[in-house]
């Protein structure tokens, strides 16, 4: 379980999270929706330490992940695995290489041991084969798939994803939602989505936190989401005409 | 930033295996280029020597003396410097900078890798151990590039090579050596911090790899300046 407790984040003079208090479960994804510039990104960024909160506190389980060491946080980010927008694999590296990087770096596994665990997360990714492969020479679906088996090669038990179907056409993107539902419901992962995508949000959205300029405007689930009273909430998700049509119908 | 290029390596085994793949690409990278403009600066410069001694009465085989010093001295170690700043400099920031703009760096960061040690460390190690090869390279070349343009400029090859053996102080050699060491740690250390810190996307890295060009050229000229008035 993640809780944030009244986080803020200020660059310089403007103030971006503006106290911000929700949990996030187990086995649930949940996604945090809001227009551009509405602090979604900031606020991913702060709960995983690629930026420091101004205050407020970030709790992994009992751990207060705001007020630990370097050495301390290391501990939690191995049990962190990210997607990240676009991908971020690294370009010099084959598809296995990649996601048997965290492998390397920090287990003691065999050489056997390691292959084993890749090609069991290549194959949950369904991409069997691919191993040899690299980022440049794959499709964008096929680069997040990759993305998401390096960050689940740990087996973590949080995981974190910035906006995984930017760029994807809707029946991949639709893939990669369900893979990722899956892969949190199997493993009894956190899963932290971070989205402006509404195909997304009635895909998977067990629970869904809306921010409005840097504020939580409102939180549900996807079941509640159609009828929320909320002004800001509603501008947003019917910003389409034809979603303005569906909702009259 | 340098505390940490040197902090103790999470998993060495990873280290050693970046900073042979770093070695590789700065040290067998380079070589061509090196070589190339190492025969040809011997060349040149005996050319232009055998020109200026030719009206003179200055024996023949101070050519041979004149460029050997000259090329260990200097040329070795300060325009091979120059051209790897440009070469494996750029090639540092870019990378670095590449990395930063498509969130590589953020991805090691969350898994709770220490990337300025990672990855800076390494470049910054395979640099001190490969500039030293270069430059001593560097120097046999441009050496031999001398002998063979004063073959075609009538100077018998015998007194091209009893200047080279006239009055030869090894400590020429070791000012070279350390010449390359602190030019490798300026050229490395300087890409890495332009490539690292970049903000924002291609125009960005453009920049940052032309400021690690010049500024580690620039500090390259201060430094040899500052090693020959502290050394010589």
């Amino acid at each position: 379980m993640i809780r944030i407790e009244d986080i803020r984040k200020s660059f310089g003079e403007v103030e971006v999270l503006k106290g911000i208090t929700t949990t996030f479960n187990p086995g649930q994804t949940s996604l945090i929706i809001g227009s551009s510039g509405s602090g979604k990104t900031v606020m991913v960024k702060c709960m995983v330490g690629l930026f420091e909160v101004t205050s407020g506190r970030v709790m992994y389980g009992d751990d207060n992940f705001s007020t630990m060491s370097k050495n301390e946080r290391k501990v939690i980010r191995q049990q962190i695995g990210m997607l990240f927008q676009g991908s971020a694999l690294f370009d010099s590296m084959t598809t296995e290489e990649n996601i048997r990087f965290p492998l390397d770096m920090f287990t003691n596994l065999t050489a056997g041991e390691k292959m084993h665990r890749v090609n069991f997360c290549l194959e949950r990714v369904g991409l069997t084969g691919s191993n040899a492969k690299y980022p440049s020479e794959i499709s964008g679906g096929m680069m997040k798939r990759v993305g998401i088996a390096r960050s689940i090669v740990l087996e973590p038990k949080y995981l974190f994803c910035d906006e995984p179907n930017s760029g994807l056409d809707p029946k991949t993107s639709i893939t990669i939602d369900q893979l990722i539902t899956e892969i949190t419901r199997e493993n009894n992962i956190t899963t932290i989505i971070n989205t402006h995508d509404m195909n997304s949000v009635m895909e998977m959205g067990d629970q869904v936190t809306f921010l409005n300029k840097g504020i939580k405007e409102w939180e549900g689930s996807k079941e509640e989401i159609l009828h929320s009273d909320n002004e800001f909430l509603n501008e947003f998700i019917f910003a389409s005409k034809f979603l303005q049509e569906l909702r009259d119908a | 930033m340098v505390g940490q290029v040197f902090a103790r390596p999470q998993k060495w085994a990873m280290y050693w295996r970046e900073t042979m793949r770093q070695m590789n690409d700065i040290g067998i990278g380079s070589l061509m280029i090196v070589s190339i403009i190492a025969l040809f600066i011997g060349a040149v410069t005996a050319v232009q020597f055998a020109y200026q001694l030719e009206t003179s009465f200055i024996p023949k085989f101070y050519i041979g003396f004149i460029l050997r010093d000259s090329i260990i001295i200097e040329m070795a170690p300060t325009l091979s410097a120059l051209m790897l700043a440009g070469k494996v400099g750029s090639n540092i920031a870019s990378e670095l900078g590449s990395m930063r703009s498509s969130e590589q760096i953020d991805a090691l960061d969350i898994m709770g890798v220490n990337t300025i040690s990672y990855l800076v460390g390494p470049k910054v190690i395979a640099s001190l151990c490969m500039f030293p090869v270069l430059v001593t390279i560097a120097a046999g070349l441009g050496i031999f590039g001398g002998y063979m343009a004063t073959v075609g400029t009538g100077i018998p090859p015998s007194d091209y090579i009893r200047g080279l053996s006239y009055w030869f102080m090894p400590f020429n050699v070791t000012l070279m050596l350390v010449k390359a060491v602190v030019f490798a740690f300026i050229v490395s250390t300087v890409s890495c911090y332009q490539g690292y810190y970049v903000k924002g996307g291609a125009l960005e890295i453009a920049r940052a790899s032309t400021r690690a060009v010049v500024n580690s050229s620039i500090m390259i000229l201060i430094a040899d300046f500052l090693i020959a008035k502290l050394m010589l």
